[in-house]
């Protein structure tokens, strides 16, 4: 097969993405190793730190082990059992991706202690969630649809014929359990497990509201307060590190990992295995799970949206929705256009060419949010300052961090306008431009639709990169719900919060469709017939 | 002696109000026997052969291994000491050759397992490739792993699920007579589901033809193949001209004549008479055919011919080094006994 070379015109945007990543944390660096020496280390030194990284890690590791704890008995019972409706169990496992870890975190606070929606409603005093047990319960109830998603598809797609095996070489139904779906399940545990690790490091506001110090919790206290700009940088450094390791350890642990079915037939169904005895207690389950990640903050958000208002909050509410809505689609349209490009090349070239672009592109959604937006500050302040807190250099923080996003329906629907079809078209008289216009272009319109949509509505959800880099008066809901949460506003951010809640559902049931829809598979070999 | 495996009066439906799958199937397979079962797709022979495995629970009937009654009460598969070798192996992704041959080793003590999982890979050919993943291997090499991995705990009765469907042509008969001789090499009882007649020839001691759920007929491949019992059997097993015609004990009057019958039979009848047993001949009393279509087949032709009086199509077999030109006319004769089926 020749080795098609993508076009300078393609090659381009892979580039700008990298260097529009890089640039700024290698200015990051220059930054936090320009202090004086006295100054260097006193700052590296810090005891402070050690905790911090202590804390992140412990978190990390934390969220891993109880999001697992959740999300594979709850996969296991939507994949394999006979618990109906298993539309219901999706949903439980899916709709708490719906709700943005501080929305959880502010609906929380808001339920509990005293004046809370659970003392208002039942009298009793529950204690507010605070602290490492705080993070973990909060991080936990809104993460660990990443890992169910993940682990819910490999248990839906595993070959039945591999428990069948076992079975027949003398195994009980729990032991094939542990000997062969456990390891099965290895790589989506993996890449569910790296989705939720880089959401924790990343993540400062539940850990801010939860007062549990971690390195993204430092940075954005040291900007907003403090405002140590060597130090942030430091901590900043840190968190990439961190970020860094735990990316290095995912693809480790990965490799030689090739678990797909090694075998060329075999669409089987999986099995059900009836419940039995064990029905109720399934059910209590997942009842307490809903309970605890939807109806606690919805019915929260309900509690004090009825409560007399700020008649401010409500004002601005109106204003926030629209630059909100506007910020979105502007987004939504710039990270669709870079990624195209990058999933094209991704697709269609090989080796080395495709590896590049594929990271590029997940270079900016590694890259912890409140470590991203600090380089861009710097950076612009540097660089270019009328730059700075504008619009455009807002909209670049999002299509860089979210292009990743992107890439993957565009690539989805790519593998369906082959290379082939593009050949044929240029063999009818088209040019190379022609050909990707007239015939891919159209083919993979579904999917660069829900690579828009999934921006869009993610821009809706994001905080850290609007709260550093948002021009001065710009509101959005996250923003507003963040700053009514800090002032322990709760009625006035309950707008907010049910806006984020209800367009993050519409995300939510867009990424479940896609995992319905059946992965298109390779075509078998010819079968003789009889 | 207690037959190794025996069927009584089986029948499974997947859900209530659908046809059985298998429909009150009986069979008996003794000690060391290549059994095959061979039918048209959705015939139910992966069916039995799930059913036998403990993968499927039967709606009536028994299944006996060794003498012992396994569903009931039901034998969980890891209990009945039957290997299977899957349509598309089922390899463990996650393990090497190796650790897939000792996967069903774990009963035996310690120090065995290695001895013995070396064994069974040298029996199969494999030994250099034992530390290698499934997916690093060929078709035809992972078909052998699979093969070593069901043979390893010496299981009572192996059951091999249209093992070569996935391989091509020549691999697949080069495969088909290696894995005959390891099987008879370790005198193992062993059940072949398959779809492809030439499989089912070459490969048992004894074929079971399968139609809708039932055992249409059973024995050795020469016998079904000389003597089918019905038409079904005469067109699934080889090519077969049938013909209704009248008999009169050991002839029949058919559009090709008269012609002698195998068995005694009186009033309508419908027979089979093979390809080859149809021959060219000059006998101005013979019946007279025109020839449609030719197929070069190297040893022979095969010709696609109709009859003058009813039109009807038959095949014939003739020697290759006198190639009839198409459109051309011929006369035919009947060189051996026909068989009446039902």
């Amino acid at each position: 097969m020749t080795r098609r070379r993508p076009p300078l015109a393609l090659l381009l945007p892979a580039l700008l993405t990298v260097a529009g990543v890089l640039l700024p944390l290698v200015y990051l660096l220059i930054r936090a190793l320009g202090a004086e020496g006295t100054e260097l280390r006193e700052i590296v030194f810090r005891s402070r730190n050690l905790d911090l990284l202590a804390n992140t890690l412990l978190l990390t590791v934390g969220t891993l082990v109880t999001t697992t704890l959740v999300a594979l008995p709850l996969a296991y019972l939507a994949a394999r059992t006979d618990l109906r409706p298993r539309r219901a169990l999706m949903l439980a496992g899916v709709l708490p991706l719906a709700i943005p870890g501080y929305v959880g975190a502010y609906a929380m606070i808001a339920a509990s202690g005293p004046g809370g929606t659970i003392e208002a409603l039942t009298g009793l005093n529950w204690p507010s969630p605070s602290g490492f047990w705080g993070a973990l319960g909060i991080l936990t109830l809104f993460t660990f649809p990443y890992l169910f998603l993940n682990l819910h598809a490999a248990l839906r797609a595993q070959d039945p014929a591999l428990e069948d095996a076992a079975r027949l070489l003398g195994r009980t139904p729990a032991q094939t359990f542990r000997e062969v779906t456990l390891p099965y399940l290895r790589p989506a545990w993996l890449s569910g497990a790296l989705l939720i690790a880089l959401h924790v490091l990343g993540d400062f506001s539940v850990v801010s509201l939860m007062r549990y110090p971690t390195f993204s919790a430092a940075i954005y206290q040291q900007y907003t307060a403090a405002y140590d700009r060597v130090y942030s940088a430091w901590l900043a450094l840190g968190l990439l590190l961190v970020t860094g390791a735990a990316l290095l350890l995912e693809a480790r642990l990965m490799r030689g990992l090739h678990l797909a079915r090694v075998s060329p037939g075999g669409a089987r169904e999986v099995r059900t295995t009836p419940l039995g005895r064990a029905r109720p207690l399934a059910w209590a389950f997942v009842a307490a799970l809903v309970g605890a990640a939807l109806i606690v903050p919805l019915g929260t958000i309900g509690y004090w949206l009825r409560l007399e208002q700020n008649p401010f909050a409500w004002a601005s509410l109106w204003d926030a929705l629209k630059s909100a809505l506007g910020a979105a689609a502007i987004a939504a349209v710039t990270t669709t256009a870079l990624a195209f490009p990058l999933a094209y090349i991704g697709s269609r070239a090989q080796g080395r060419l495709a590896r590049f672009t594929e990271r590029a592109a997940y270079l900016g959604y590694a890259t912890p949010p409140l470590a991203f937006a600090l380089a861009l500050v710097f950076f612009s302040l540097k660089v270019a300052p009328p730059l700075y807190q504008t619009f455009p250099l807002l909209i670049l923080a999002y299509t860089l961090h979210f292009v990743a996003e992107a890439v993957g329906p565009i690539r989805t629907s790519l593998s369906t306008a082959t290379p082939r079809l593009e050949e044929a078209a240029r063999l009818l008289g088209q040019t190379s431009r022609g050909a990707l216009a007239r015939v891919t272009l159209p083919l993979i319109r579904p999917g660069l639709l829900v690579s828009a949509a999934f921006v869009f509505l993610s821009v809706l959800k994001e905080l850290p990169l609007t709260l550093l880099l948002a021009p001065i008066g710009f509101e959005t809901l996250a923003r507003n719900v963040w700053a009514y949460t800090e002032e322990a506003q709760y009625a006035a951010a309950a707008p907010y919060a049910l806006a984020l809640a209800l367009s993050g559902a519409v995300l939510t049931l867009l990424i479940l469709r896609r995992e319905r829809r059946p992965t298109p598979r390779p075509p078998r070999p010819p079968k003789e017939q009889a | 002696m207690t037959p190794i495996l025996q069927l009584d009066h089986l029948s499974k439906r997947y859900a209530p109000g659908h046809p059985p799958v298998v429909n009150d199937l009986n069979l008996s397979v003794s000690a060391g026997e290549l059994l095959t079962l061979l039918g048209p797709s959705g015939c139910g022979k992966t069916t039995t052969l799930r059913l036998i495995a403990g993968l499927e629970q039967p709606d009536s009937g028994d299944v006996l291994i060794g003498g012992r009654n396994v569903t009931s009460p039901f034998a969980p598969p890891e209990r009945r000491g039957v290997g299977l070798v899957f349509q598309d192996y089922a390899l463990f992704p996650h393990l090497s050759v190796l650790g897939n041959v000792l996967f069903g080793l774990s009963h035996l003590p310690r120090a065995e397992r290695l001895p013995r999982a070396r064994e069974t890979l040298a029996l199969v050919g494999l030994t250099v490739f034992e530390s290698r993943r499934p997916h690093e291997l060929s078709g035809g090499q992972q078909q052998r792993v699979a093969l070593a991995r069901a043979l390893a705990p010496r299981p009572t009765l192996l059951l091999l699920d249209e093992p070569f469907s996935n391989l091509d042509a020549q691999l697949r008969h080069a495969t088909r007579q290696e894995i005959r001789s390891i099987l008879r090499a370790a005198g193992t009882t062993a059940i072949l589901v398959t779809h492809d007649q030439e499989e089912a020839l070459a490969f048992s001691d004894r074929i079971v033809l399968m139609r809708a759920g039932q055992a249409e007929q059973i024995g050795t491949p020469h016998d079904v193949y000389t003597q089918p019992r019905t038409a079904f059997v005469a067109n699934f097993l080889g090519r077969s001209n049938l013909l209704s015609g009248t008999a009169d004990r050991h002839m029949a009057r058919t559009a090709l004549g008269i012609i002698p019958l195998q068995e005694s039979r009186s009033g309508p009848v419908l027979v089979s008479v093979r390809p080859e047993h149809l021959r060219f001949t000059d006998d101005p009393a013979a019946p007279e055919v025109t020839i449609q279509a030719h197929e070069f087949k190297g040893h022979d032709i095969t010709y696609t011919v109709t009859l003058d009086g009813n039109r009807q199509e038959l095949l014939v077999h003739g020697p290759s080094d006198d190639l009839r030109p198409e459109g051309s006319r011929a006369r035919l004769s009947v060189t051996q006994p026909a068989r009446p089926v039902q």
